[in-house]
């Protein structure tokens, strides 16, 4: 059951150096901007992050990134036309980069968080990406072994929290932020509303409160958001 | 080696691979060219777009009031949801795929095979930031992968190949291939031109090193 926060920075607390951090959102579509910059703010460094890319322009996790928190990033497609802050640092060698064919990093997070030991998957059989991983076939299908990703936080963003920390999404916001919230050890969330306990459908309930533990209200900072929710 | 002829441009490609979706069909189309056949996919026929980031019924790119910074598309584009759309998280996206709920992917390539291997995600140059996204998983998990591209790259290279040079995405998934000069269909018997378009059977088998079957005349 989560602890409502007043902002970020409290919200976001106890983040040590070296800790392994998953960040929800693809692209800037459920990306936890605030929190981000809490943690920039907090000053962790030697971060292990993983993020479905490697930031975007110059804000939240490229931030991050430009920061020169980020140790090592686990992420499945980090080259984009607006990713300037990871290519520079990787070029220059100082950032690590795990990269995870896009399903496989999800099954892997949704993995830990079921408690699942770990998993043959087909996707990424025969090419680079499992270079030096167990194959099996099973049924005449080859399959490669894929390991769990846990972490000790993760900073997610949703559209509704109830008191509780039980949360809905919005639209494809949604994206990392249930499987993230199940995989982390404390799950920080922002959400654009926080209503009382009963105020939200047991029914359309994404993620149960029982996978978050602090929620903080940020206000949305775009107009068209902010307007669509007054 | 340049191509001798000027085939389909980009949108009649489209409008091709667009008209062989059947009705119903659960479609995922890939970054780039591939994004082009949804402006040829007739909405009479009910074909329903997935988009890997968690979303099924996609409608067409947003765009003025439309834009929706929670509502994008794969390529990070926004996008409008048509009646009947549903959401869902990148687990549950990625098991439709892998799963094999989905009728047909289509994808860009570097380069495809003779027996159905794709090349898509990486150059291999070392100075080339690595990405791969959702390609793997799609190229895998579809009950049909189409590949669109165009039959040579720049320099002349043919793009189908005897076996790929360029990193893989999966092994043996691709099954046709629509390319500017024509449409090759990829199964147990090997590697059959379905259509040319502005050169002939004769032509197509010098610039290309794969052994090619004829089947422009069925």
């Amino acid at each position: 059951m989560a602890q409502v926060f007043q902002t970020p920075a409290e919200a976001v607390a106890g983040i040590a150096d070296g800790a392994t951090v998953m960040i929800g959102g693809f692209g800037s579509a459920g990306q936890p901007v605030e929190l981000i910059e809490a943690l920039i703010e907090g000053g962790a460094s030697e971060l292990t992050v993983v993020n479905n890319n490697a930031g975007n322009g110059d804000r939240g996790l490229a931030a991050l990134i430009r920061e020169g928190r980020v140790r090592r990033i686990v992420c499945s497609f980090p080259r984009q036309s607006d990713s300037w802050c990871f290519d520079e640092k990787y070029r220059a060698g100082e950032i690590e980069l795990e990269l995870v064919a896009q399903g496989n990093l999800a099954e892997r997070i949704r993995a830990a968080g079921a408690g699942i030991g770990a998993f043959f998957t087909p996707t990424g059989y025969g090419t680079p990406l499992a270079e030096g991983k167990e194959v099996r076939e099973i049924d005449g299908r080859h399959y490669v072994l894929e390991y769990p990703i846990r972490a000790d936080f993760a900073l997610v963003s949703a559209d509704v929290a109830d008191e509780l920390g039980n949360l809905v999404y919005r639209k494809t916001a949604r994206n990392f932020g249930p499987i993230m919230a199940a995989a982390a050890t404390t799950t920080v969330v922002q959400v654009r509303r926080i209503v009382a306990v009963g105020g939200l459908d047991p029914e359309h309930i994404v993620t149960p409160c029982l996978y978050v533990n602090r929620v903080v209200r940020v206000e949305a900072r775009t107009p068209a958001l902010a307007g669509e929710r007054q | 080696m340049t191509a001798i002829a000027t085939g389909l441009d980009r949108d009649a490609l489209a409008a091709l691979v667009a008209r062989d979706v059947p009705a119903g069909s659960v479609v995922n189309l890939g970054i780039g060219l591939p994004t082009k056949v949804s402006n040829h996919l007739d909405p009479a026929t009910g074909v329903m777009l997935h988009t890997e980031n968690g979303m099924l019924g996609m409608g067409p790119e947003a765009h003025g009031d439309e834009v929706d910074p929670d509502l994008i598309n794969a390529g990070k584009v926004p996008v409008t949801e048509l009646p009947g759309a549903s959401y869902f998280h990148h687990a549950d996206s990625f098991a439709m795929m892998r799963g094999g709920h989905l009728d047909i992917c289509v994808l860009g390539a570097y380069q495809v095979s003779a027996t159905g291997d794709l090349a898509n995600w990486h150059t291999g140059r070392p100075e080339d930031i690595p990405a791969v996204g959702g390609a793997m998983d799609l190229a895998l998990g579809a009950k049909q992968t189409f590949v669109m591209m165009s039959l040579f790259s720049r320099d002349g290279a043919a793009k189908i190949v005897p076996s790929c040079t360029y990193p893989l995405t999966g092994v043996a998934c691709v099954s046709r291939v629509y390319t500017d000069l024509g449409v090759f269909l990829i199964d147990e018997e090997g590697v059959v031109v379905r259509e040319l378009f502005g050169l002939d059977f004769a032509q197509v088998c010098d610039l290309v090193e794969v052994p090619l079957i004829d089947g422009t005349h069925h």
